[in-house]
């Protein structure tokens, strides 16, 4: 019998799925506020899982040099490179004249279309110029890389506030994963740690979980036709061992453990960072009521979602299911019902 | 970094781009791009959402304006804003008054991965609603007594369920890997119920299609009781084959909406409707080119019926999802939503006054069979444009977020 909440709403999604005595659910929590981008984790679940390496060029925009969550990146070191004060202390330059601006918006708008062969379908599709030049609105852009610390080439004049925000991204391990729901072969699963994994000896590339994921993360691989994402590591998982990317981590940005326990230090370390003078500290996808039930790794970010690529509110796509069958149904009533009315009525 | 560093090839293809953007803006702007003024003309509530403390820049259009774009409003949203509010013929050089969907993204980067499906999928929409449709109109045909709709039906409906089936599994990543299809039956995924969903129609349609042969059979010899026999087979295959074309024709209606793709998902109580009524059309239209106008009459109705659907539906996808409706009313599927819309009408005003004609209800079953490729290509271009696009993600979600909070 399952559960009430199955399609949408708080859920233990081992046991839905059909495993006894499961291990506690887990998953990761990524702190941003303590990640340096030093992108060990995007290279540990490379050399760990045998990813095809891609990425080796800088795109323009920012020191992001993988763009995206593809089937060759599982994860994926996002950093936000803007002329703003980062949070709410007092900014640095202030008081400091600003030079003019080095073209920055125009560099961004040029830096969206930039697109790498990452080998996937469809990858790293390029941006709208438009959005990339208003994200980096402001007296200095930094997107495009220098070889010194932004200002202190350029003199004491041009110096201006500016933050960096860097996050690793990662497959959600959703709740309600719309993923595994609309996968027509049974190739995604819900292990028994409430991940979700694709059996690669399965799929069939079909292409239906790509457009039914809420977050973008998987993909497909040119060259093989199927889909690949995250498996939190379920290989290693199995032996009792931590993820590659968080074993990796130099700062714990990457935690990984029971999502209960992640939870409650989730918690701690926002009231922590709000004690501190932080207070745009918030978390992302760690609350069991939200669109899709929670996931299974989840975020402690410093800006909005959508600044870093995230939908802002996802809702899984599997919510409505009971109404679209219903009204696929109504309508095809509604097709039977023509073609007898187009039959028997009429003269001719 | 210096010119004579070694950089990889696509950084240095970037950095031409921008020199060369750099000199077109330069020139345009009269050499002062990014000029004090223009900048950070601050709305009061500028700087980061998270922040709020009106330091820093905000989210305006001024970096767009400095960089030479136009994003006020946007360009892929201009037209169709334009016309909504300018009521008809109100078009060009008109001044837009609704200002553009602002929004933060990362780099303008999309937030979903747009579909990864090719043409096939779109003109599988077709082959499937035209092989559902096509088989109602056999069915009826075998039960009225009508047979030129019924040969006509059988032959399309089997000709455009095998079209379907070299259409799906060519666009698999895999397509030897096709029966994994069938190791599960999932009602979640609307690709596992259509994968049944094709296996029963599919040979009953087959079926259907090869009992038509029987009179060219000999009557004695080994074929002489396949002779007799094809024809009740036949005609109980039909019925099958008919039983299940409305789960074909519809569920595909689901199949789009069931994803993150933005405008498919929110259109989903229209999807079904517009997918039955264009699987009607075309088997109106099927009727329309291969019957004589004597017994044509129901696939007449049949176009009319068809097309009501459709036009309701569509009618209601292009104006009830706000900004989602959007992708649906510009640029390609704008055409092709349009163009069907056009060929829909003619399709049915010619079947209705060419009742007498031969040429005319073969034109107008042309038009409606056009018609019902346009809408079905339109209808999934339209939402492949909007998971491209990051606003149509984070708008609508970002104003639910901020209604709930």
């Amino acid at each position: 019998m399952p559960d009430a909440n199955s399609l949408y709403g708080p859920l233990d999604p081992a046991p839905d799925a059909g495993w006894e005595a499961a291990p506690p659910r887990m998953g990761f929590f990524t702190d941003t506020s303590v990640c340096i981008g030093c992108k060990a984790c995007e290279v540990a679940c490379k050399e760990w899982n045998g990813v095809p390496d891609s990425g080796f060029d800088l795109l323009g925009m920012s020191y992001d040099n993988t763009g995206a969550l593809t089937a060759n990146s599982w994860r994926h070191v996002a950093f936000i490179e803007q002329p703003r004060p980062a949070g709410h202390r007092t900014p640095p330059f202030a008081g400091d004249p600003t030079g003019p601006a080095a073209g920055s918006p125009a560099s961004a708008a040029v830096g969206a279309g930039t697109a790498t062969d990452t080998g996937t379908n469809p990858g790293l599709p390029p941006g709208r110029p438009e959005s990339a030049a208003r994200m980096s609105t402001g007296p200095e852009f930094l997107g495009m890389p220098g070889a010194q610390p932004p200002g202190r080439g350029a003199g004491a004049e041009s110096r201006s506030d500016f933050r960096w925000l860097m996050m690793s991204d990662v497959c959600k391990h959703c709740t309600h994963a719309a993923c595994l729901d609309v996968c027509p072969t049974g190739s995604l699963f819900r292990t028994e740690f409430g991940t979700v994994v694709v059996q690669e000896d399965i799929c069939n590339g079909c292409g239906y979980c790509i457009s039914a994921c809420p977050y973008g993360v998987i993909d497909q691989r040119k060259d093989d036709g199927r889909a690949w994402k995250c498996t939190l590591c379920y290989d290693r998982l199995g032996a009792g061992m931590t993820p590659a990317c968080a074993q990796a981590c130099p700062t714990e940005s990457i935690q990984y453990g029971p999502l209960d326990e992640l939870r409650d230090r989730a918690a701690q370390r926002v009231a922590t960072l709000h004690e501190r003078g932080v207070p745009e500290a918030r978390l992302y996808g760690h609350d069991p009521t939200d669109g899709v039930g929670g996931d299974g790794a989840f975020f402690l970010l410093l800006d909005e979602p959508e600044v870093y690529g995230l939908p802002p509110d996802p809702v899984v796509t599997t919510r409505d299911l009971p109404q679209m069958w219903k009204r696929a149904g109504l309508a095809a009533l509604a097709m039977a019902a023509a073609t007898v009315a187009a039959f028997v009525g009429g003269s001719s | 970094m210096s010119p004579d560093r070694p950089v990889g090839a696509l950084f240095r293809r970037f950095r031409e781009r921008l020199a060369a953007e750099r000199t077109a803006v330069a020139n345009r702007t009269g050499g002062e791009p990014g000029s004090p003024t223009a900048r950070g003309v601050g709305r009061a509530d500028s700087g980061s959402r998270a922040t709020g403390t009106g330091a820093g820049v905000g989210r305006t259009d001024a970096g767009a304006r400095d960089a030479g774009l136009t994003p006020h409003p946007p360009r892929d949203a201009a037209p169709t804003v334009g016309r909504r509010r300018g009521g008809k013929g109100g078009r060009g050089g008109e001044q837009l008054t609704v200002p553009p969907a602002e929004f933060t993204s990362y780099y303008g980067r999309p937030v979903l991965k747009p579909p990864v499906w090719k043409w096939d999928i779109a003109a599988y929409l077709f082959t499937g609603g035209l092989a559902a449709g096509s088989s109602l109109l056999a069915a009826g045909g075998q039960l009225t007594g009508r047979p030129a709709l019924r040969r006509a039906g059988r032959a399309t409906s089997l000709a455009a369920v095998s079209a379907s089936a070299y259409f799906l599994i060519n666009d698999l990543g895999r397509p030897s890997r096709f029966h994994h299809m069938l190791r599960v039956a999932k009602l979640t995924s609307p690709m596992s119920v259509g994968t049944w969903i094709l296996s029963a129609f599919g040979p009953a349609a087959g079926i259907a299609a090869v009992a038509e042969v029987a009179p060219r059979l000999p009557p004695h010899g080994v074929l002489g009781p396949v002779r007799r026999l094809l024809p009740p087979t036949g005609h109980a295959a039909g019925l099958v084959a008919a039983v299940t074309a409305p789960a074909l024709a519809t569920y595909t209606g689901v199949l789009l909406a069931d994803t993150a793709v933005p405008s498919w998902h929110e259109a989903y109580p229209e999807l079904p409707v517009i997918f039955a009524g264009s699987a009607l059309a075309s088997g109106a239209g099927v009727g329309l080119l291969a019957a004589p106008p004597g017994q044509a009459g129901p696939a007449r109705r049949l176009a009319v019926a068809g097309a009501a659907l459709e036009l309701w539906g569509a009618h209601r996808v292009e104006n009830r999802l706000g900004l989602l409706s959007e992708p649906y009313a510009a640029g390609t599927p704008g055409r092709l939503l349009r163009a069907g819309r056009a060929l829909t009408a003619a399709g049915v005003a010619g079947a209705w006054l060419g009742r007498r004609s031969r040429l005319l209800s073969a034109a107008s079953g042309g038009a409606l069979l056009a018609a019902s490729v346009c809408t079905r290509f339109g209808i999934f271009h339209g939402g492949v444009a909007s998971a491209r696009d990051p606003k149509y993600t984070v708008v609508p979600q970002r104003e639910r977020a901020d209604r709930g909070a």
